[in-house]
C-alpha cells in the first residue's frame, strides 16, 4: 500500500490545506474566546433573566449543526443581503460565533466555581469589583476553565473541516481533491489523519504542561 | 467611632435585625454573643457594607456606610473583617495573600507591601511560612494569615465573625491568643464569638443578641455575673 503515486508537490498541497485549517482555527479560537469571555461574564453578572436573549442566541449556535450554519450564513449574506463576501470570511465568522457560544458556557461555569466567600473576603479588603475579577476570579477560574477550553480548541480544529461547504480548501478538502485524482483513499486519509494529529498533539501537550504548572498543591 | 442607629435588616420576610442601637468607641473591645440566628453575624457584614440595610444608619468615623455618595471601597480600608471561614486565596502564597490588597488598593510599592506583610505575618507567628501556599497550613494558621491580611491594610477597626467556630478545638487557642494580643494593643474590635471565657477576659463590654434584638449590653463582670434578661440567663445556663 506504500506504493503510491503521490509526489512531493501533493504533500505540499496537503500542507497548504493544513495551513488553512490552522489559520481558520486560530482566528476562530482567538476571536471566539475573547467574545466568549465577554458573553460569559455578562451572563454571570446580569443573572439568568436579563441574560435570556443572549442565552437564546448562544443556544442557537450550540444546537444547530455547524454545516447548516455555514451554508445558511453564506447564503444569507451573499444572496439575501447582497453583500459580496468570501467563503473564508464566512468560515471565520461562523466558527468564531460557534466557539464563543461554547466558550461562554465554560467561562460562566468557571466563574461560578470561585467560592463567593473568597470574593466577599477580597471585597472586604477594599478591592473593587474589577480588582476582585482581575486578581481573584480570573486566576482561579482560568484553572477550572482551562482543560475544557483546550478540549474546545481541539474540537473546533476538527470541526473546521466543515468549512469546505463555503469553498474554503482546508486539510480535508485538499485530501479529497487528491483522492479524486490519485484514487488512493486509504493512504491519503492516513496522511490527512497524521496531519490533524500533528496539529492537535502539541496543543494537548502544552495544555497538560500548563495544568501541571498551575496546580500548586 | 462606629455608630449604629435603629438598624433593621431583613432577608426576604425574615427580619434578622429589629432595630439595633449601638455605639463602639475607639479603643473599645466589644464582644457579641447570642444563639445562632440572633443576627449578630449579620450586623458585622452590615457594618462594612457587604449587606444592605432596610432602615436606620451605620456611621463609621462619621461616614454613613450605606449612603449612595459613600465610596464603600475606601471606607472598607478602615474596617478589617475576618470570617469564620478563613478564605485564603489558594493561588497565592501566604506572603502574596497579605500583600495583594496593600499593593492594589493602597498602591504600595512591592517593597513596601512586602515589608508590611512580613511584619504582620511575624506578628501573628507565621514568620516561617511566608512562601508556602495556604493549602499547606492548618486551619488555625490560615485563620491567623487572614488576620494578618486584614491588618496589613492598617484598619482602624477589626470585625471578627466567629473566627474560631470552624477550627478544631486544639487550634482555637492560637487564634484567640492573636485576638488577645490585638486587644491589648488597643485595636478597636467587635468580636462575634461563642467563646465565653474569651469574651469575659478581653471585652470592655459584652452585648447579648436574641432574635434580632440587642437584649442586654454591659461590662463582662456585670453581664456574666448578674444577667438581667431572662433569655440571657437561659443562654448562659445552656452554654456553661
Amino acid at each position: 500500500m506504500f506504493d503510491t503515486a503521490m509526489t512531493l508537490n501533493d504533500v505540499m498541497f496537503l500542507a497548504q490545506g493544513a495551513g488553512m485549517t490552522i489559520l481558520v482555527t486560530l482566528i476562530a479560537v482567538v476571536c471566539g474566546t475573547v467574545l466568549g469571555i465577554i458573553f460569559g461574564v455578562v451572563r454571570y453578572q446580569v443573572g439568568p433573566v436579563w441574560a435570556a436573549p443572549l442565552t437564546f442566541f448562544l443556544d442557537v449556535f450550540r444546537s444547530i449543526p455547524l454545516l447548516i450554519q455555514l451554508v445558511l450564513t453564506f447564503a444569507f449574506i451573499g444572496t439575501v443581503m447582497k453583500i459580496r463576501i468570501s467563503g473564508f470570511s464566512v468560515a471565520c465568522l461562523v466558527l468564531t460565533l460557534y466557539t464563543s457560544a461554547y466558550c461562554a458556557e465554560i467561562v460562566r461555569g468557571a466563574i461560578e466555581s470561585v467560592p463567593p466567600t473568597l470574593r466577599r473576603a477580597s471585597r472586604s479588603l477594599g478591592m473593587t469589583w474589577g480588582q476582585d475579577m482581575r486578581h481573584i476570579v480570573l486566576p482561579l477560574a482560568t484553572r477550572v476553565a482551562f482543560p475544557s477550553w483546550i478540549g474546545l480548541a481541539l474540537s473546533v480544529m476538527k470541526d473546521s473541516a466543515l468549512v469546505y461547504v463555503v469553498q474554503v480548501t482546508e486539510l480535508l478538502k485538499s485530501t479529497q481533491i487528491l483522492i479524486t485524482r490519485l484514487q488512493e483513499p486509504l493512504f491519503l486519509l492516513m496522511i490527512c489523519g497524521a496531519f490533524y494529529f500533528l496539529i492537535s498533539f502539541p496543543i494537548a501537550r502544552i495544555g497538560g504542561y500548563l495544568e501541571r504548572r498551575w496546580s500548586n498543591d | 467611632m462606629i455608630e449604629i442607629e435603629n438598624v433593621r435588616k431583613s432577608f426576604g420576610a425574615l427580619e434578622v435585625l429589629k432595630g439595633i442601637d449601638l455605639t463602639v468607641q475607639n479603643g473599645e473591645v466589644l464582644t457579641v454573643i447570642g444563639g445562632s440566628g440572633s443576627g449578630k453575624s449579620t450586623l458585622l457584614t452590615c457594618i462594612n457594607g457587604l449587606e444592605p440595610i432596610n432602615a436606620g444608619t451605620i456611621r463609621v468615623d462619621g461616614t454613613e456606610v450605606h449612603a449612595k455618595s459613600t465610596d464603600i471601597n475606601k471606607l472598607r480600608q478602615k474596617i478589617g473583617i475576618v470570617f469564620q471561614q478563613w478564605n485564603a486565596f489558594p493561588h497565592l502564597t501566604v506572603k502574596e495573600n497579605v500583600m495583594l490588597a496593600p499593593r492594589k488598593v493602597l498602591k504600595q510599592s512591592r517593597a513596601e507591601a512586602e515589608a508590611m506583610a512580613v511584619r504582620q505575618l511575624e506578628h501573628v507567628g507565621l514568620g516561617d511560612k511566608l512562601d508556602v501556599y495556604p493549602t499547606r497550613l492548618s486551619g488555625g494558621q490560615q485563620q491567623r494569615m487572614a488576620i494578618a491580611r486584614a491588618l496589613a491594610m492598617s484598619p482602624r477597626y477589626m470585625l471578627f465573625d466567629e473566627v474560631t467556630s470552624a477550627l478544631d478545638p486544639q487550634l482555637v487557642g492560637e487564634v484567640l491568643d492573636t485576638l488577645r494580643m490585638l486587644a491589648s494593643e488597643g485595636m478597636t474590635m467587635i468580636c462575634v464569638t461563642h467563646e465565653m471565657k474569651f469574651a469575659r477576659e478581653v471585652s470592655d463590654r459584652v452585648a447579648f443578641f436574641h432574635q434580632g434584638v440587642m437584649a442586654e449590653i454591659a461590662p463582662p463582670d456585670e453581664l456574666f455575673g448578674s444577667p438581667r434578661d431572662p433569655n440571657l440567663q437561659q443562654f448562659l445556663a445552656a452554654t456553661h
